[in-house]
C-alpha cells in the first residue's frame, strides 16, 4: 500500500532522519512509535509533503509519488490529522468536513456564480456526504456548532471526519489520542477499527503504548532518526534495543 | 423577503429623483457611492473572504480606468500613427467590449501581483501590495516618456461616455414625461452593476470556492493538507477582486470623461479598505453599508461644516478635507475599540457554545 524507503532529512547540524523506510500493507493499522525527538513527526511530515526530504523514494498503492506539494499528496490519497489539532476554528463542524470534499469536487468560480445545475447538485452531494461522515465518527449532532466550541475529543473526531472526506487510501494520524481520557480513547479505538474494516489503511503515531499494542498490526520504532526495530507489537515490546531507547541501558535485560 | 426586496428596489429607484431636487451634486454622490460599493465588494473578496491584506487595491481601479480611457479616447490615435492608420475615425471601442477589456487587464494585473506574494502574509503582504499600488500610480504619472502611453500627470481627456445602443448617458433622457439627467442615468447603471456584484459575491461566498477561501484564511497548512491548491485559490481571489476594481475603474473613466494619476493615490486604497473594515470585514451587507457611509459622509461634511464655519466665523477655519481625515481616523479608532468586527459584522458560523449539551471544552490541553 505505502512503500517508503531511504528517507533522509537534515536540519542544519541535526540529522533528523537517516535512511528511514516503512512498508504498509493494505488495511493494516501501522504504528510509528519512538521516544520524544525520535523523528516521528518529521517522518510524518515528509510522507505528507509538508517537509521536503533530502533523499527518499515514495510509492502509494503501486504508483510512485513525489511528496513535493501537500495538496498533491492529499489528492494522491493520503489524508492526515495534526498533533496539535488544526481545524478551521471559526467554521461549523459541518463546514470543516465540507472543505475536506474540496479535493474530490470540481466546481469553479464561474459555475458557482451562475449556480448551474451541476454546481447545485455537487453542492448537495458535498453536504450529504459531509453529514454522513459526521455521523460516521459519531458527532452528527454537533454539525451546526462552531468547530472551536467542540470538546477536545470531539475536535479530534472532527479532524478525522475532515480527513476521511478527502476519500483517502491512507489515513495518517499524528497522536490522535493525545489529551483524551480513557473513555474517549476506547471510543477512538473502536472508530479506528471501523475505519480499517471499511478498507482504509491507517498510519498512526502514538505515545499511548497500550493503544498502540492493542490496535496496531505492525509497528516501526524510531530513535534518533533511525529505524531501530520493525515487527509485530509483541516482537517490538520485548526487543532490547527498544527498551533501551525508551528506558535507558540499565533497564535493558542483559 | 419579497417585501424587503421590493422596498429596497423602490428606494434605489426613487433615490436619485429625490436627490435631483436637492441638486446635481447629490446625484453625483449617489453614483459614486454605487461605484465604491463595487470597489469595496471587490476588495472584500481579497481581504474579507481570503484574508489577504491588500493595501494597493486602487491600482486595479486605475488599470481599469486607464484601459477604458485608452480605448475610448483620441489619445492613442493622436500619439501612435500606426493606430491612427488602422482607425482613421478614432478607436471608440463600444462599452460591451471596453468594460470587459478593462476588467480583464485589471485581472491580469491582479494575477501579476498575486504571483510573487503567494508566500507572504499579514504585514509583509500589506507592504508589498502597498508598494505595488504606488508603482502603478508612478508608472501612470511618468509613462509619457519615452512613448506617450498615459500622458503623464495631465491625464487622458475626452473619454467616450457610456452608450448602449441609441441611449447616450451623457445626455438627458425623458421617460414618460420624466426628465432624467445624465447623472441620474449613470446612477442607475452603476446601481444595477453594483447589485450584480452583490449577487456574484454572495454566490461565491456560499460555494466550494468560498469555503476554500475561508479555509485558507483560517489555517493555510490545514487547508493544504485537505488538498486545496492554495496558490490557485489565492490567485483566484486576487484576480476576481481585481476584476471588480477594473469594472468600476472603467465606469469611473466613462463617468468622468477624464482620468489622471491623482485619482489613484494611496489614500484611495486606504479609504476603500476603511469602508470594508468599518462596515464589517467579510460580510456583504456590512461592506455595502461601509462603502455608502464613507462615500456620502464627506459630501455631508462639505455641505454642512463649510457653510457653518462661514456663518459662525465669517471664514473657513478648518478645511473640510482636513476635517474629513480627522474624523475618519477618530471613527476607525472608535470602531476598533467598541465594534472590532465592524458596524454590521458577519454573523458567527454556527451556534454559540451556551447551547452545547456535551462535555465542556478543554481546548488548552495541547500536547
Amino acid at each position: 500500500m505505502l512503500n517508503v524507503g531511504g528517507v533522509s532529512k537534515r536540519f542544519g547540524g541535526l540529522q533528523a532522519l537517516e535512511e528511514v523506510g516503512l512498508h504498509i500493507e493494505r488495511q493494516q493499522i501501522y504504528g510509528l512509535i519512538g521516544p520524544n525527538g525520535a523523528g516521528k513527526t518529521t517522518f510524518f511530515n515528509v510522507i505528507t509533503g509538508l517537509v521536503r526530504p533530502d533523499a527518499g523514494h515514495f510509492e502509494l498503492d503501486g504508483t510512485a509519488y513525489e511528496p513535493t506539494a501537500v495538496h498533491r499528496v492529499a489528492a494522491a490519497g493520503i489524508a492526515r490529522t495534526f498533533q496539535n489539532i488544526r481545524l478551521f476554528a471559526d467554521m461549523t463542524a459541518l463546514e470543516n468536513v465540507m472543505v475536506g470534499r474540496h479535493v474530490r469536487t470540481h466546481c469553479g468560480a464561474l459555475a458557482s456564480v451562475l449556480r448551474t445545475g451541476t454546481a447545485r447538485r455537487e453542492e448537495e452531494q458535498i453536504r450529504q456526504r459531509s453529514r454522513e461522515l459526521l455521523q460516521y465518527v459519531g458527532i452528527s449532532h454537533l454539525g451546526h456548532l462552531q468547530a472551536r466550541t467542540l470538546s477536545y475529543g470531539d475536535q479530534r473526531r472532527l479532524e478525522i471526519a475532515r480527513a476521511l472526506a478527502t476519500d483517502p487510501k491512507l489515513l495518517a494520524l499524528d497522536e490522535p489520542a493525545a489529551g483524551m481520557n480513557a473513555t474517549e480513547k476506547t471510543g477512538l479505538r473502536r472508530l479506528l477499527e471501523r475505519i480499517r474494516s471499511d478498507g482504509i489503511t491507517i498510519l498512526l503515531i502514538e505515545h499511548d503504548v497500550k493503544l498502540v499494542m492493542g490496535l496496531c498490526d505492525q509497528v516501526t520504532v524510531l530513535d534518533e532518526g533511525r529505524v531501530i526495530k520493525e515487527g509485530s507489537p509483541g516482537q517490538v515490546q520485548h526487543d532490547p534495543a527498544v527498551i533501551e531507547a525508551y528506558l535507558g541501558r540499565a533497564h535493558a535485560p542483559a | 423577503m419579497l417585501g424587503a426586496t421590493v422596498s429596497i428596489a423602490l428606494v434605489l429607484l426613487v433615490l436619485p429623483l429625490v436627490a435631483g431636487w436637492l441638486g446635481p451634486a447629490w446625484v453625483r454622490t449617489l453614483g459614486f457611492a454605487a461605484l465604491y460599493v463595487m470597489l469595496a465588494l471587490g476588495l472584500n473578496i481579497v481581504v474579507g473572504f481570503a484574508g489577504l491584506l491588500d493595501l494597493g487595491y486602487i491600482a486595479f481601479y486605475a488599470v481599469g480606468a486607464y484601459t477604458f480611457a485608452l480605448l475610448g479616447s483620441p489619445h492613442l490615435v493622436q500619439n501612435f500613427p500606426a493606430i491612427a492608420q488602422l482607425f482613421p475615425n478614432g478607436l471608440h471601442v463600444p462599452i460591451w467590449a471596453a468594460i470587459p477589456l478593462g476588467a480583464a487587464v485589471a485581472a491580469g494585473f491582479g494575477v501579476l501581483l498575486g504571483t510573487p506574494v503567494l508566500k507572504l502574509r499579514g504585514d509583509y503582504l500589506a507592504i508589498v501590495t502597498l508598494g505595488f499600488g504606488e508603482i502603478i500610480r508612478i508608472f501612470l504619472n511618468n509613462l509619457n516618456e519615452p512613448i506617450n502611453l498615459t500622458n503623464g500627470p495631465q491625464g487622458i481627456t475626452l473619454i467616450d461616455p457610456v452608450r448602449i445602443g441609441e441611449l447616450r448617458f451623457d445626455r438627458a433622457l425623458s421617460v414618460a414625461g420624466l426628465q432624467l439627467t445624465s447623472l441620474q442615468l449613470y446612477y442607475y447603471l452603476f446601481t444595477v452593476l453594483a447589485l450584480l456584484c452583490v449577487l456574484v459575491c454572495a454566490r461565491l461566498q456560499d460555494s466550494r470556492v468560498g469555503r476554500a477561501w475561508m479555509a485558507i484564511r483560517e489555517d493555510e497548512i490545514a487547508a493544504k493538507a485537505m488538498g486545496i491548491n492554495v496558490r490557485n485559490v489565492k490567485l483566484l481571489a486576487f484576480g476576481l477582486g481585481a476584476t471588480f476594481g477594473g469594472v468600476s475603474g472603467s465606469l469611473f473613466a466613462a463617468f468622468q470623461g477624464f482620468v489622471s494619476p491623482e485619482s489613484f493615490s494611496l489614500m484611495e486604497s486606504i479609504i476603500v479598505l476603511s469602508m470594508i473594515v468599518l462596515g464589517g470585514l467579510g460580510h456583504i451587507p456590512g461592506v455595502i453599508l461601509g462603502a455608502v457611509m464613507l462615500s456620502v459622509f464627506p459630501e455631508l461634511l462639505r455641505h454642512s461644516v463649510g457653510p457653518l464655519q462661514t456663518q459662525l466665523f465669517g471664514r473657513t477655519l478648518i478645511d473640510t478635507e482636513v476635517l474629513r481625515m480627522l474624523l475618519y481616523g477618530a471613527a476607525l479608532v472608535v470602531i476598533m475599540l467598541y465594534r472590532p468586527k465592524g458596524l454590521w459584522p458577519a454573523p458567527q458560523h454556527g451556534v454559540a457554545p451556551s447551547t452545547i449539551t456535551s462535555t465542556p471544552t478543554q481546548a488548552s490541553a495541547d500536547s
